[in-house]
């Protein structure tokens, strides 16, 4: 079952290219064989995407905070607390929520209520003082210490490099996006049900964004192809008078008939 | 030690991705063009929902932008040129080779996604490797917050030059394949609607109104969505795209005579050329200067060693610069194959219809 | 010599940029080229890109005899984080051979596009035929798998519009394109899912990265590299023309314009079928357990399979276009036999006779197209009697025909012979058997045109064949004299191809600064 879990995504996406793929094959219109190629190249996309997403991730978009470097050491003080203290006390309310999704936003609702005692259970040394404090360096802080002991080991190669390349950044402090709130917000219910605690130690979860730029290409290459491929249609229609692939196939065939007569 | 997705998202994938199923298989059944092309933009505007659910927005936006919207365009106008009826094809049994090449390719992927990474995982190598660095080190090196920019102007910058090339080269082959329009243009029986609206039928009173209001707002939002393109998701393909709507939006309540006139096709093609040239003579500019090519460290001359403050301009600059001629190539190119689409003398009679 | 050296090498501030130059340059003046104001103007700026292409080709490959590896690092990023153009001896090969086809079929253009293509579309035309250009060097110079998925689409973008103003002469041409649109698009998109897959694998895009993090965890195991490794081939298969995916190929090289037929035949399979080898050789290893039966009894028996199918084919083919387009299939199966042997022997084999078959087909293309400069003639028996009308042109025909059929002293001989020993090596007296038929077969298929041109007597109300003029001349006995000078001593591109298989398969694949 869990086999099937973690792979289910793949097989509908297979499902989908192999629909695109047989559109191709099997339209003689040339517009509905375009149409397929269409969906075989969306559904790359879709693989691609997939690969990149992580689990209670959120989109690859930092937002500065306005922290400056100085307050670089407070983050140590604590860790589970500080970055879910800092999202929901700060940005929850401040950043202008920009929800793409409406059903984390949904969830957002759902939960808030519940925040600010999981904050307290979860960090019991003073979230308040911090919160009112610019939250970005808690974050900060809270995202070096991803490298704890205890920490699986994905995470503590990303903990690891975040420490040695994120803590001298020189001043902006980045964290979450606009809705990555409501995402640390669902990570922080995770944390209380008995989830491990990495997950709400302000290591904010990015999805790849790497993918996401490679697809932005792709795209960009499908639409392309794809005009060039209806200028093509269009010009067939003017000089075969069809845009049907067998009524075309046997033009061509007729016409390459005549000529090995005539030669 | 497994990270839990957060149930709606799941959810959403589920329908998003069920829906998309149900839209292929429709599509596969299909005769109608006018249906097939619809349901089309139908199956991106899905998939761009769905990529939202995936955290990724910025591939959403375009699809949403390019997928929905310029393809479907383009579709149409390109139907509207043929016919709207495909002929309906053989039964399924009846087409075994397809059929078999694709049963071959999807058992191919399937003999491959055993040993793919768990969907979400976060020790996969794609999640540990290369594209999570970028995460971690981009404040400090680009030092844009959207990272998916970053990576796409600077890191991979030499990928979206490319890409921009091959926007310019299918406006190349677009105007070297059907022309400006300039035939449709020229030619004495120019189609009636256009006619009648320069005219000035009073019937387009309110979309006369509404859209003259509008346009300049659209205009406005391209280059928000150009220059925030650092800070959200956005940037010169997405802005490129919708600075053509406003064109075409233009030229389908005044008339494509109104349009070319308001911009002329040889600024589309000047353009799309320009944009390449754009982006070229950035990376040439710091080659100048002694970096590799699209170094923008270079773009002011060699970087001083100091460490930059709250903004890293050479970057910044560099990342802005590259999308302007991202925005010039990818608007002039879509608004060339829009006149070449929308100015070809229509092969359909109404009989057709 | 060392004043030639002096003069092939670029000056430093250019040969420090070499790699870049040779795709920008053609980028950017073929976006300048759209506002030339003629067509003979842009014909100048395209001589004068390949020109400058080739130049900084030769400099490059001087470079990396000289020096080792070339890495370029695309806007300062160190790979894998950054796009790296990466050029060995294997490239380098590639590169010279892309770049001076491209200026030998620039200059040969000029007659047959006036001929051929509307005044008003000529500066665009040449325009595109230079991003074709950038594109496929970009193929062979990028060490990023994506990267070489955009550099692909940018070629065959160009490729297919390129292909389909044959429709000036023939309508067929649209078709032809169209069909190539099609199959070429699900070509690149299985190249990208098969990148998705080794990225999925190994979380980079850099090649030798790719290459150094599946030696290491000898992920040979995973199916999901396997597979990966199944849909780059198909993938980049589709491009290179490798049999059973050639359908696009003859009827593209019979109705596009004739200019469009040498370059392509002469650059595009080459850069597709370079693509092959590198990901074969450098990215995935022979020695990975799985593919030794995909090379023994997929790959290998596939190229056996082309060479004879397609040879046949091309004898029973009655214009000559498609006869050498058949051939040209065929031929791709001579390389990827090469390949399929899975040794140093066989890939030096592979590309040799890559470089030999890029000069004689972009020769023979062009004989056959200067005869069609005056008068439609595309059949076999247009040609009757034609060698008495235009001696020069059908005598580098003749020339480029019998290193086709592999006559001793020609350098298709030279890489039949190579691949003959690269096959024997491996016990593969099959392999012998096949080259032997597929040679017989050519005697056929170029005899009957040049028996056509020299010992048939022209018909009543044939039409005029005339001597073709000085530019293309040029280059087609430039071309066909090279196929002799190569028979005679082969120590260039045989050196050259021996340096590229023992750069991939010899030297260890680390790139330095990889994991940084």
């Amino acid at each position: 079952m869990e086999f099937v879990l973690e792979r289910y995504n793949y097989w509908i996406i297979i499902v989908l290219m192999m629909g695109g793929l047989y559109i191709v094959f099997e339209a003689e219109n040339m517009i509905k064989k375009l149409v397929g190629l269409g969906i075989f190249q969306t559904s790359v996309l879709f693989f691609y995407v997939t690969l990149g997403k992580t689990a209670g991730g959120t989109a690859p978009i930092l937002v500065e905070t306005g922290g400056h470097g100085d307050d670089h050491g407070d983050g140590h003080a604590a860790e589970a607390g500080h970055g879910a203290a800092a999202v929901a006390h700060g940005e929850t309310h401040a950043a202008p929520v920009l929800h793409e999704e409406s059903d984390v936003a949904h969830q957002l609702e759902t939960v808030e209520a519940e925040i600010s005692e999981g904050v307290t259970e979860l960090a019991p040394n003073n979230v308040d003082g911090h919160a009112s404090e610019a939250h970005g360096a808690q974050a900060h802080g809270a995202q070096a210490h991803g490298a704890e002991p205890g920490a699986d080991p994905g995470h503590v190669a990303n903990g690891a490099d975040a420490h040695g390349a994120v803590s001298d950044l020189p001043s902006p402090e980045f964290i979450a996006t606009p809705h990555a709130p409501s995402q640390a917000v669902a990570d922080a219910v995770y944390g209380q049900s008995g989830e491990p605690l990495h997950m709400v130690a302000g290591d904010i979860i990015y999805s790849n964004p790497l993918p996401h730029v490679l697809m932005l290409t792709a795209i960009v290459v499908g639409v392309a192809t794809l005009s060039v491929g209806l200028a093509l249609v269009v010009r067939i229609r003017e000089a075969y008078g069809t845009i049907e692939m067998d009524e075309v196939r046997a033009a061509d065939i007729a016409e390459g008939e005549a000529e090995g007569d005539a030669a | 030690m497994e990270e839990q997705f957060v149930p709606s998202v799941l959810i959403a994938n589920i329908a998003l991705m069920s829906m998309l199923g149900v839209i292929t298989i429709a599509i596969i059944r299909m005769t109608s063009l006018f249906g097939i092309v619809m349901l089309s933009g139908v199956y991106s505007l899905v998939s761009a929902a769905w990529f939202q659910a995936m955290d990724a927005v910025d591939v959403s936006f375009t699809e949403a932008a390019v997928g929905a919207g310029i393809s479907t365009a383009l579709y149409l106008g390109a139907m509207l040129l043929t016919v709207r009826k495909a002929k309906p094809t053989k039964g399924i049994l009846k087409r075994w080779a397809p059929l078999l090449v694709v049963i071959g390719t999807g058992s191919a992927l399937l003999y491959a996604s055993v040993d793919l990474p768990a969907f979400g995982s976060l020790d996969s190598p794609v999640n540990t490797g290369v594209g999570m660095q970028y995460m971690e080190v981009s404040p400090k090196e680009v030092g844009t917050p959207n990272v998916v920019t970053a990576v796409l102007a600077s890191y991979r910058g030499f990928d979206t030059f490319g890409e921009t090339v091959v926007v310019f080269i299918a406006g190349v082959a677009v105007i070297l394949l059907i022309g400006f329009g300039e035939r449709a243009l020229a030619a004495s029986n120019w189609r009636g609607r256009e006619d009648d609206d320069a005219q000035g039928d009073d019937s387009h009173l309110i979309l006369r109104v509404v859209s003259k209001l509008l346009i300049p707002l659209i205009v406005l939002y391209a280059f928000y969505v150009h220059f925030h393109g650092e800070y959200s998701p956005g940037g010169g393909f997405q802005a490129g795209v919708i600075f053509a709507v406003a064109i075409m939006l233009y030229s389908l309540i005044f008339g494509l005579k109104a349009a070319m006139t308001a911009f002329p096709p040889v600024w589309a093609r000047v353009g799309a050329a320009m944009g390449v040239a754009i982006y070229g003579l950035v990376g040439v500019i710091c080659m100048l200067n002694g970096g590799r090519f699209l170094d923008y460290d270079y773009i002011f001359g060699p970087p001083s060693g100091e460490a930059h403050g709250h903004h890293n301009w050479p970057q910044i600059t560099g990342i802005i610069g590259v999308e302007v001629g991202v925005v010039v190539a990818v608007a002039c190119v879509m608004i060339t194959a829009f006149y070449a689409f929308a100015g070809r003398t229509p092969e359909i009679r109404d009989e057709d219809w | 010599m060392t004043m030639l050296a002096d003069l092939v090498i670029a000056p430093t501030v250019l040969a420090m940029h070499a790699p870049v130059l040779l795709v920008i340059a053609p980028l950017l003046v073929g976006a300048a080229t759209v506002l030339a104001p003629s067509g003979r103007f842009a014909w100048y700026m395209a001589v004068a890109t390949s020109a400058f292409c080739l130049w900084m080709g030769i400099s490059l490959a001087m470079e990396v005899s000289q020096n080792g590896v070339v890495s370029y690092h695309m806007g300062g990023w160190a790979p894998p984080r950054g796009i790296e153009f990466r050029i060995d001896a294997l490239n380098s090969l590639a590169v010279v051979i892309i770049s001076f086809m491209g200026l030998m079929s620039a200059i040969y253009a000029q007659p047959a596009v006036e001929r051929e293509i509307r005044i008003e579309k000529r500066p665009m035309f040449y325009t595109a035929y230079q991003t074709c250009l950038a594109g496929l060097l970009g193929i062979v110079l990028t060490g990023d798998a994506f990267n070489l998925f955009v550099f692909l689409e940018i070629s065959s973008i160009a490729t297919y519009v390129l292909v389909a103003l044959g429709a000036g002469r023939d309508r067929r041409a649209l078709t032809a394109s169209f069909n190539y649109l099609i199959l070429g698009t699900i070509g690149a998109t299985f190249f990208v899912i098969g990148v998705g897959f080794l990225y999925a694998a190994t979380g980079t895009l850099n090649m030798a990265d790719m290459a150094r993090i599946m030696e290491a965890d000898s992920l040979h195991h995973s199916r999901v590299v396997q597979a990966g490794f199944g849909f780059i081939v198909v993938g980049l298969g589709l491009k290179a023309a490798m049999f059973p995916l050639h359908q696009w190929l003859p009827p593209a090289y019979a109705h596009a314009p004739s200019f469009v037929t040498v370059f392509l035949s002469s650059t595009a399979t080459k850069a597709a079928f370079y693509a092959l080898a590198r990901f074969m050789f450098s990215v995935f290893d022979p020695t990975f357990s799985f593919l030794e039966p995909v090379f023994l009894y997929v790959l290998a028996p596939l190229a056996a399979i082309a060479m004879l199918a397609c040879s046949f084919q091309a004898v029973f083919q009655t214009d000559v276009r498609r006869i050498l387009a058949y051939s040209s299939v065929a031929q791709v199966g001579y390389m990827l036999l090469g390949l399929a042997t899975g040794t140093a022997a066989g890939l030096t084999a592979g590309m040799f006779h890559m470089a030999n078959h890029a000069l004689m087909k972009g020769a023979l293309f062009m004989a056959v197209g200067a005869a069609a400069l005056n008068a439609s003639v595309w059949k076999v028996s247009h040609f009757n009697g034609a060698a008495a009308r235009a001696p020069l042109t059908f005598t580098g025909l003749a020339v480029a025909g019998f290193s086709l059929m592999g006559v001793p002293l020609t350098a298709g001989f030279l890489s039949k012979w190579k691949l003959l020993e690269a096959t024997l090596a491996e016990g593969w007296w099959w392999a012998a058997v096949v080259i032997g038929i597929s040679s017989f077969l050519a005697l056929f298929y170029v005899g009957r045109i040049m028996q056509a041109a020299f010992f048939a007597k022209a018909e009543e109300g044939a039409p005029e064949i005339k001597e073709a003029p000085f530019v293309v001349l040029l280059p087609l006995w430039l071309l066909a004299g090279l196929n002799i000078v190569f028979g005679l001593n082969p120590s260039l591109p045989l050196g050259m191809a021996e340096a590229g298989a023992r750069a991939v398969l010899g030297v260890d694949l680390n790139i330095s600064g990889g994991a940084q």
